[in-house]
Order: C-alpha cells, then structure tokens, then sequence
C-alpha cells in the first residue's frame, strides 16, 4: 500500500434510529482507497462501535450502499479521489429507509415492496414438465436480461423523490424486478404482476426523474423497465383486462 | 440550493416541467379573464392593450412563451418516453426542448420589439 500523504477529515453520522449528528474523524488518505476503506479504518482502528453493513467488497452483493457527499453509492466501489471534490467526505445512511444505527439501515421496507410489486417468481411448471426454452435473442428475453443485473443495492430507491415523497411508492428496483418477470418466459405470473404495479403506489406514480438509472451502479436503467409497466398497464386496461 | 443527489439533467427537466406548469397554471385563469374584457368591457380591454405595449410586459410575455413552450415540449418528450418505443437519448431530448423552447420564445420577442 502507498505510504499516507496526509490525513483527511471525514464527517461519519453517528445515532440510533432518527437521533443523530455527523462526527468527524481523521483517516489518513491513501492514493487508492475506497469509500469503505475509510469507513473500515474508522471501525478498525478509531472506535470499533460504528455500524455498518458489507460483504463482498467487489460490487455483488449489494450491501455496502451509503450517502457519500449527499449522493448515493455503493461504497465499496467508490474511490474517494473520485468524489472529494473539495477535501470533504461526508458518509450517511443510505437515503429513504429508516435508520438502525450510524450507517446501517433497515432494509425492510424496500424488501417488502419487492414482494407487494409481485416481483417474486410464479412458476408456470413443474419437475414433471419440460424445462421453458429460453431464447437469448427473443425480444421479451431482451427486455428481461436488460435488468437482470440487479444487485438490491437500494441506491436507486435512495435516489428517488417519488420514494421520498410518498411513502407507498414500490420504488424504481422493485418495479424494475416486476418488469423483468413480467418478460420471463418461465413466469406465469403476468397478470398478478400488471395489477400488482398498477395499483396506489405502482408505476404511474413515476416523473420520469431519472435518479435511479442516473445512481444505478450496475448501470441499469429502471426509468425504462417502468415506462414499459406503464405501457403493459395502459394497454391491458384498454383491452378491459385491468 | 439544489440538494447534491438532485444535480442530474432529468432532474433538472423535471423542476423546469413542475415550475413551468404551476406558473401557467397561475397565469391563464388571468389570460383568459382579460381575453373575456374584449366582449365584457371593451374600454377596460383597450386599456389593458396599451399597457401590453411596455416594453417590460412585452419582456414578460416572451417569458411565459418562453414557459408554454418548454412545458409542451418537456411534455412531449415525457410522453414520448412513456408511450413510443424506448429513446436512450433522454438528455439530449430535455435539452433540445429546452434549446427549441429558447428559439421558440426569442423569436416572439424579434417580432413584438
Ligand atoms: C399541450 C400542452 C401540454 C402538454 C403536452 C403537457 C404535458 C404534461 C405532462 C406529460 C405532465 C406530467 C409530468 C410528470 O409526470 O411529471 C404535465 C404536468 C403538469 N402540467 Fe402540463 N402539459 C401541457 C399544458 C399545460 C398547461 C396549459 C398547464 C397549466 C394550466 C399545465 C400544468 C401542468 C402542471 C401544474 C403539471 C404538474 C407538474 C408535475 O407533476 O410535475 N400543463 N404536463
Ligand atoms: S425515474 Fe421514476 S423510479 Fe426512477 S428515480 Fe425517477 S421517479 Fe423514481
Ligand atoms: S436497480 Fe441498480 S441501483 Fe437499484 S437496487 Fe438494482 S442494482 Fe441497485
Ligand atoms: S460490499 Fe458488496 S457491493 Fe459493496
């Protein structure tokens, strides 16, 4: 590892549930260090009783999402070079869902939307039958594989003013999982995922903001999985089928 | 102070759209209160003309031009983007909204000056 050149001050927020405040901390500053390097170095070596949440360390298991300078990121993908502009690091718990401790939060809520958006299996088979071909150029199959990726980060859903100002709002992951399945030729669940999306908190309620695909570590764009529930919901109603 | 998670183009478009609606919403009852002088008070109307005349008003109306075009064609692009085959482009449509809007709204001024 580089020898520290110098040491950075970094605000961490500290508290158990809505109570709370920023304390800073001095972490020596590396050429190449993560967001979660520092936050680690805090733990480590600082004061062990800071909470935080990962696993993998390379992007894949989705659990090390935090607020980094009021925008939210996957931390351990994060290089810190790449977002102190001007030499402040301020870490916070990850937008729109409630706080446990520090940086930790409560998942929860963002997990039961996936289920109440039905973005959950429904098998159309069972062992006895023939396995579902799936065609990697087929269209639908296109749609499906373009939000496959999804790591349940919750950054996009901390992105979102739409989660912000309305608590029943599924949210851009949720949605964008329903979309996917939606276009699964293994799912038979379409209808129960149309009305699913469709109700008080679905789909319609989206501005088209584009936080979420802007925020997508992955890269996915969940804005576009939503316009196409909005089309799948509006011409299902045309037909009388919601 | 726009918060940092809010500094994204669509974003942007999107407070322009919500702006730009609620200002028109404000403004065209008052429009449509001073179209219906024309038939209810023709002297008040006429007056109302010549007070157009300023060129501070004339400044304003390029605004609220400059305002119904861009809700129209931010509009239209929502629109498109929710009922025509998916554009990547979503940016650079906000943007040509926004730059036709400019073109739309100057031109009116060249032509009350
Ligand atoms: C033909 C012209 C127009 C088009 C194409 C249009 C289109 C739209 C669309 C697509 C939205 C939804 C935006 C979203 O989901 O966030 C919207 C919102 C809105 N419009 Fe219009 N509109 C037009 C004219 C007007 C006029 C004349 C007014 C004023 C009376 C107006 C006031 C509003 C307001 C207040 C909103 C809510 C803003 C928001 O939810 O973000 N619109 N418009
Ligand atoms: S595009 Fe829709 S889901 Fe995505 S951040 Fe905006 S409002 Fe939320
Ligand atoms: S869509 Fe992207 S930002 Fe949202 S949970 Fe999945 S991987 Fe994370
Ligand atoms: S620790 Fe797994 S994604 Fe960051």
């Amino acid at each position: 590892m580089n020898s520290p050149i110098k040491t950075r001050h970094v605000a961490v927020w500290r508290g158990e549930g809505e109570i709370g405040h920023f304390e800073t901390y001095d972490v020596p500053a590396y050429d190449n260090q993560t967001v979660l390097d520092v936050v680690s170095h805090i733990q480590h070596y600082i004061d062990p009783s800071l909470s935080y949440r990962f696993a993998c360390r390379v992007g894949m298991c989705g659990s090390c999402a935090m607020m980094v300078n009021g925008e939210p990121r996957w931390t351990c993908r994060t290089h810190v070079n790449k977002v102190v502009g001007q030499d402040v690091l301020e870490i916070a718990p990850l937008r729109n869902l409630p706080v446990i401790k520090d940086l930790a939060t409560n998942m929860d809520p963002f997990f039961e939307k996936w289920v109440k958006a039905e973005a959950v299996h429904h098998s159309s088979s069972s062992r006895d039958d023939d396995m579902t071909a799936v065609l990697p150029n087929d269209a639908e199959r296109k749609k499906a594989d373009a939000g496959i990726e999804c790591i349940n980060c919750a950054v996009c859903y901390a992105a979102c003013d739409t989660v912000a100002g309305n608590a029943d709002y599924l949210g851009p992951a949720a949605l964008q999982r329903a979309w996917t399945l939606y276009n699964d030729a293994r799912d038979a669940g379409k209808q129960t995922i149309l009305e699913a999306v469709s109700g008080v908190g679905g789909c319609h309620n989206c501005h088209a903001q584009g936080g979420c695909s802007h925020y997508c570590p992955s890269e996915l764009n969940p804005m576009q999985a939503i316009a196409g529930l909005k089309q799948a919901a509006t011409r299902a109603l045309l037909k009388g089928k919601l | 102070m726009i918060r940092p998670h809010r500094r994204h183009p669509l974003f942007l478009a999107f407070l322009l759209h919500r702006t730009s609606g609620i200002l028109l919403a404000l403004f065209l009852p008052v429009h449509f209160w001073v179209l219906s002088l024309a038939l209810t008070d023709a002297a008040a109307f006429d007056e109302f003309i010549r007070f157009t005349d300023l060129a501070v008003v004339k400044l304003a109306e390029g605004m609220l031009v400059f305002l119904l075009a861009v809700h129209i064609f931010g509009g239209l692009r929502l629109m498109a983007l929710e009922w025509l085959p998916w554009t990547a482009m979503q940016k650079q449509l906000a943007a040509g909204a926004i730059a036709l809007s400019c073109f739309v709204s100057i031109t009116f001024l060249l032509q009350v000056i």
